[in-house]
């Protein structure tokens, strides 16, 4: 498979009360053509920064990106003037948020906002661009299309809209769609039909898709490959399967441990002990040392590097892990 | 909105008020019983009557046909003034709070300085530097009041640009210009549209003053201000030469704060406890 994003070394900084913060600090990942890749991590951990990052969507004066290459089909995106970056997004990148209630503009028709998403990339005709938001509302399985496409967003429920947001999003057919925590909002049921949707979409048309979550049901479902991320670091990184059934970082399996099964949880069921670090006071060595039960004194030393342990396909950045050659599961 | 208008009362005089004012400006040619500028020697500071409603001035001008004209000059004063400062302080106050940064502490620190300047003293200074005619008056009202709407604009917009519809339609590849004026523009538009509103009020109000010290609406002109100025030296003989154009400012002012207020409750949900 070619290669379709590629992110290295990417830091994401921000300047806070307390200081300067990387809330991306040294990010390596790839994604390739048409494949759907999940990003996993507690809340706060860096994963909409690195969304957002992408779509060098950071907000100046207090964000910036300090450092990194991201490629996307070999253009550095980095690089490239704003205007042309404006031509990234939406037409090669397209992005869906967490909150379907709040990406809407209220006062607009979501016809309308599809279309204008249309007529953003694509040279066509107001009428023209209506029927597109109209058959894209079908294409997300809206029923009743024409006659919703009229409707505004505050009458339509919260899986509707985040239907219409997906329909914005790709209205331009673009080649890589990240999708930020799209059904965190929504009720079980609905965040289903969501997925379920999202995953034939892509089937569908051929794009790729970075499904950030800190739900592991929904990687172990969707996704092909998850990078787990922690403190702005991603820790691991491998094939769904591979890691599910032996995860090399002492955080992977933490998260792994505390998802409850039907049928084989007894009692309490495991959690992470303590927080996750305040990024201004991060602990020295691994990040996770603090927290983590195979934590030896080299821990607070070394800076553990992402490196395959176990299989050639599945890195992790665990000194102990790479030692021992896996963790005992 | 207009049912939940009519509701509050106040707000909906003041509506009536002001939809009164419009249809006597507009119609003003043709309610006027005599021509505003014409001179009636025998007839010099009649009392009101039957042939004059509200009485003549000192030249024997019919004063309700000079009232009715100078309703046009307070609507045209308030809104081309009102106009000017609402479409600089809308523009600069939006790009200052989406751009922010740089961008937003310069236009900031213009306000100001532009809010140190005394506004009437600025106006006089202006005034008395160019002609003192109606064009200038509303182009220097304007000049001078746009910073409040500069400000509330900018903090809308700032408030705005943290909503994820806002990331979003960057997201989707929209230039500042659009996302500004298709996406955070209309979200802010209620309370600049109480803030004109009460404007215009404040526009009438200084216009009327100018008049009234001889460097706004010049005579034979009539504006309720330079009447108001007339009736001052005769106010002993003939109150209604004060008291009529005094009347009209003070009702057609409170009319436009009436339902300037009410607006503000109306469309601002925050408000709704009611």
């Amino acid at each position: 498979m070619t290669r379709l994003l590629d992110v290295r070394g990417l830091i994401t900084a921000f300047d806070t009360s307390e200081g300067t913060v990387r809330a991306v600090d040294g990010v390596d990942f790839h994604v390739d053509e048409g494949e759907s890749v999940a990003l996993v991590g507690e809340s706060g951990c860096g994963k909409s920064v690195t969304a957002l990052s992408i779509m060098r969507l950071i907000q100046p004066p207090s964000g910036r990106i300090e450092r990194g290459r991201i490629e996307l089909a070999g253009t550095d995106l980095l690089a490239l003037p704003e205007p042309e970056m404006r031509q990234v997004r939406g037409g090669q990148i397209a992005m869906i948020f967490q909150e379907p209630m709040t990406s809407l503009n209220p006062v607009l028709t979501v016809g309308y906002q599809i279309a204008e998403a249309v007529q953003i990339h694509r040279r066509l005709s107001s009428r023209q661009a209506w029927e597109e938001a109209v058959r894209m509302l079908d294409l997300v399985e809206i029923p009743d299309p024409a006659e919703r496409a009229r409707a505004y967003p505050h009458q339509l429920s919260g899986g509707m809209r985040q239907r219409v947001m997906i329909a914005m999003a790709l209205s331009c057919s673009p080649r890589l769609l990240i999708a930020d925590e799209p059904t965190t909002a929504l009720d079980v049921t609905i965040q289903a039909q969501i997925l379920e949707l999202l995953d034939s979409l892509r089937a569908r048309l051929g794009m790729a898709l970075l499904l950030i979550t800190h739900d592991l049901g929904v990687v172990a479902e969707r996704c092909s490959r998850v990078l787990v991320m922690y403190a702005g670091r991603v820790v691991e990184d491998g094939p769904v399967a591979e890691v599910f059934e032996r995860a090399d970082h002492p955080y992977t399996l933490g998260l792994l441990r505390s998802v409850p099964r039907l049928g084989r949880t007894r009692g309490h069921l495991a959690t992470i002990p303590g927080v996750v670090p305040r990024l201004t006071a991060l602990p020295s060595g691994c990040r996770f040392r603090d927290r983590c039960q195979f934590a030896i004194d080299d821990c607070a030393r070394i800076d553990p590097p992402l490196e395959p342990v176990t299989s050639a396909r599945q890195r992790a950045a665990c000194i102990v892990s790479a030692r021992d050659g896996g963790l005992p599961q | 909105m207009l049912a939940r208008l009519r509701q509050n009362g106040l707000a909906f005089s003041g509506g009536i008020v002001v939809a009164a004012l419009f249809l006597v400006a507009l119609l003003a040619p043709w309610l006027a019983p005599y021509d505003p500028h014409h001179i009636d020697s025998r007839h010099v500071l009649d009392p009101p009557s039957a042939a004059h409603w509200l009485g003549t001035d000192s030249l024997g001008r019919d004063l309700l046909s000079r009232m009715l004209y100078g309703a046009r000059v307070s609507l045209l004063v308030g809104f081309v003034s009102v106009g000017i400062s609402t479409a600089i302080g809308v523009s600069l106050g939006a790009v200052a709070g989406y751009f922010r940064g740089i961008v937003d502490a310069v236009i900031m620190r213009f306000v100001d300085v532009m809010l140190c300047f005394p506004t009437f003293f600025l106006i006089l200074a202006v005034i008395a530097y160019l002609d003192a005619s109606i064009w200038n008056i509303m182009l220097v009202i304007g000049l001078t009041s746009w910073m409040g709407v500069c400000r509330l604009v900018r903090a809308e917009v700032m408030s705005l640009r943290e909503r994820d519809f806002m990331t979003a339609a960057q997201a989707l590849g929209m230039p500042p210009s659009r996302v500004i004026l298709r996406h955070a523009l209309p979200n802010a538009m209620a309370p600049v549209f109480v803030t004109a509103i009460l404007g215009v009020a404040g526009a009438i109000l200084l216009e009327s003053a100018l008049s009234f010290l001889g460097i706004g609406v010049q005579p034979p002109d009539p504006s309720w201000g330079n009447i108001l100025t007339e009736g001052k030296d005769t106010i002993g003989v003939a109150w209604w030469l004060s008291v009529c154009p005094g009347l009209a400012i003070l009702v057609t002012v409170l009319g436009y704060n009436l339902l300037g207020e009410g607006l503000r409750d109306v469309l601002d949900p925050r408000l709704k406890a009611r």
